[in-house]
């Protein structure tokens, strides 16, 4: 039934825009399997920074001279860029925030000012991320809505075959994860927006794992709003996403108040200007959106096809491996799935687990992963997390099954 | 492999780990009987430790039983404490628990002999993201200890809670 493995399309050619790869940890060579958490960062993103804090900083949209200008214009080409990169409508629909969690917060705070009204249901899945979980807890309690979760089965997917009894007319938002940074499910994330879609409800997709390492249009998704974080994909931290319809945008008031986000202030009261401008409270973070525009151009000159491929490949393959390794199981579905694969032992504590592998200089997520409840679900404390970018290599997958073998003799 | 890794990670530990010692439950229930039980737990670990401890009349330690999972040193720490605790009086027990927690937070450079096996779970202080596994069962025998000692008047609670998350919040 399970497709068969997708050919590995060697990258290896790439490590070489990596420098941080090129280290040894605890006297062996470093195999940074942890991007789910964070990626590494190329020097064409790295230059893009020093670049703009040797030549071009200053403060955005307001200052009349020459350095605020290239700033702006820097800006606001990173802007263009992200728009592109995910087929938005227009440079408008791109919000810049701190992350996917601030892009959620700013969405779950704005949206559910104006819209929550006791009885509602948000509805989400049992598969979210804290950052797409806990903001929406905050702000049922708040205004007396009610949270309602589509089940992940024991194979680690979500079960459809309750939808209709799920998407009730109390349903007025779906906040919904494009891949599971716990089982590396891909979610029907186009389906699932169609159906609140058809039942007047707004829905959000948290792209956090999917932005980066596959082709992805907004547009053809067909959510209101999609939220991810440059630093997964390439980019600084600090800086990430909200990719918002125009009309959800526009339907949104402001979230956080101050400088920029204004049209007219008076001490009384303010007017605010049309997004994406009314979602940038204060002084962006500039050389981070730079940065961004650098990381979309790097990752749009490697493919997000062909990375998508790799990852795949890689984790698919980990998958098999890990799954045959005594004492070991896999969690997450079989077939396709993103480029990571959580596993548990039946005697070796994942921290203990993952502390072994640091030593070996295998950088894994041992760990919750911001998934409690979902971890809780799988009767498992915390997992171990392998979680593959396009410059792992295939020998690096190697060296990952000998050194959870050389584990098994270490606890035996 | 790293020397510190192996160290800590020796077979003293990892057999506690498997094979703890005085494992299992006390009745804490019944009021007066001198028996206390502190849940501890490590939500960013998923680390959990149930401790029970009787006390003698003299505050002493009369006997001492845990229950829990997680990471071998949580278990380990565990396991060799109940060991060194049993039959000591309420100031030995106390300057033990000094002693075990200057070694894996301070880090000293030549931990008391008082401490017996216990010095090997000082090789966590170059772990410092494990520190807090090996201290979770000292901090709900701390915490047995003021609950042994209720203010005069009050009623003697039986229980108590203890989490180590309050010092590391980051989420794995």
């Amino acid at each position: 039934m399970t497709a068969p493995l997708p050919s590995l399309d060697s990258l290896d050619s790439l490590r070489a825009d990596f420098p941080i790869l090129h280290q040894r940890v605890h006297g062996h060579p470093l195999i940074y399997l942890d991007n789910a958490a964070s990626t590494q960062k190329p020097r064409a993103v790295i230059q893009a920074l020093v670049h703009h804090y040797e030549n071009d900083n200053a403060n955005v949209h307001r200052g009349l001279h020459e350095l605020s200008n290239r700033s702006t214009q820097a800006y606001e080409n990173a802007r263009a860029k992200v728009a592109r990169f995910l087929n938005a409508p227009s440079p408008e629909q791109i919000v810049f925030t701190r992350g996917t969690t601030e892009a959620v917060n700013l969405v779950a705070h704005a949206w559910s000012g104006a819209f929550l009204r006791p009885g509602d249901v948000i509805l989400l899945t049992e598969m979210e991320h804290h950052s797409n979980l806990v903001p929406w807890q905050m702000v049922a309690q708040r205004f007396g809505a009610q949270l309602r979760f589509i089940p992940v089965t024991p194979e680690g997917i979500l079960d459809l075959s309750r939808l209709d009894a799920l998407f009730t007319p109390e349903v007025r938002f779906l906040a919904c994860t494009h891949i599971s940074n716990f089982l590396g499910t891909i979610n029907p994330v186009a389906e699932l927006c169609a159906k609140a879609r058809s039942i007047g409800a707004f829905s959000l997709v948290d792209a956090a794992q999917s932005a980066g390492h596959l082709p992805l249009d907004f547009q053809a998704l067909g959510c209101d709003f999609l939220a991810f974080s440059g630093h997964k994909m390439c980019a600084p931290t600090g800086i990430g996403v909200l990719c918002g319809r125009p009309e959800a945008l526009e339907a949104l008031p402001p979230w956080q108040g101050g400088g920029e986000m204004i049209l007219s202030v008076r001490y009384e009261s303010s007017t605010f200007k049309p997004a994406p401008a009314r979602f940038e409270a204060g002084t962006p973070h500039v050389a981070g959106a730079v940065g961004l525009g650098a990381a979309v151009d790097y990752l749009e000159s490697v493919g997000r096809a062909r990375i998508q491929q790799h990852d795949e490949a890689l984790a698919r393959e980990a998958y098999a491996q890990i799954a045959q390794i005594p004492g070991f199981r896999v969690l997450g579905p079989a077939g396709a799935r993103g480029g990571l694969v959580s596993f548990a032992h039946d005697s070796i504590h994942p921290h203990d687990l993952t502390a072994f592998c640091d030593q070996k200089g295998l950088a894994l997520r041992g760990g919750h992963h911001c998934n409690q409840p979902l971890t809780r679900k799988f009767g498992l404390p915390s997992t171990t997390r392998a979680s593959f970018y396009l410059y792992n290599t295939h020998a690096e997958l190697e060296r990952m099954l000998a050194i959870l073998h050389e584990a098994n003799r270490f606890f035996a | 492999m790293d020397q510190e890794f192996e160290e800590l990670y020796q077979q003293v530990i990892l057999d506690h780990s498997k094979r703890p010692r005085n494992y299992g439950t006390l009745d804490t229930a019944a009021s007066g009987s001198g028996a206390v039980h502190v849940d501890g737990d490590n939500p960013s670990c998923g680390d959990e430790i149930h401790l029970h401890v009787r006390f003698r009349p003299d505050g002493g330690v009369e006997e001492i039983k845990f229950t829990g999972s997680g990471c071998a040193i949580s278990q380990a720490s565990a396991s060799l404490m109940t060991l060194k605790l049993k039959g000591k009086s309420r100031e030995e027990s106390r300057l033990l628990l000094e002693a075990f927690t200057d070694v894996v937070t301070a880090g000293l450079q030549e931990p008391p002999r008082m401490l017996g096996d216990l010095r090997l779970l000082g090789g966590v202080r170059k772990f410092p993201q494990r520190v807090k596994c090996a201290m979770l069962a000292w901090r709900a025998f701390d915490q047995a200890l003021r609950l042994s000692l209720p203010d005069p008047g009050t009623p003697h609670p039986a229980g108590g809670t203890v989490s180590t998350e309050e010092n590391s919040p980051h989420c794995p």
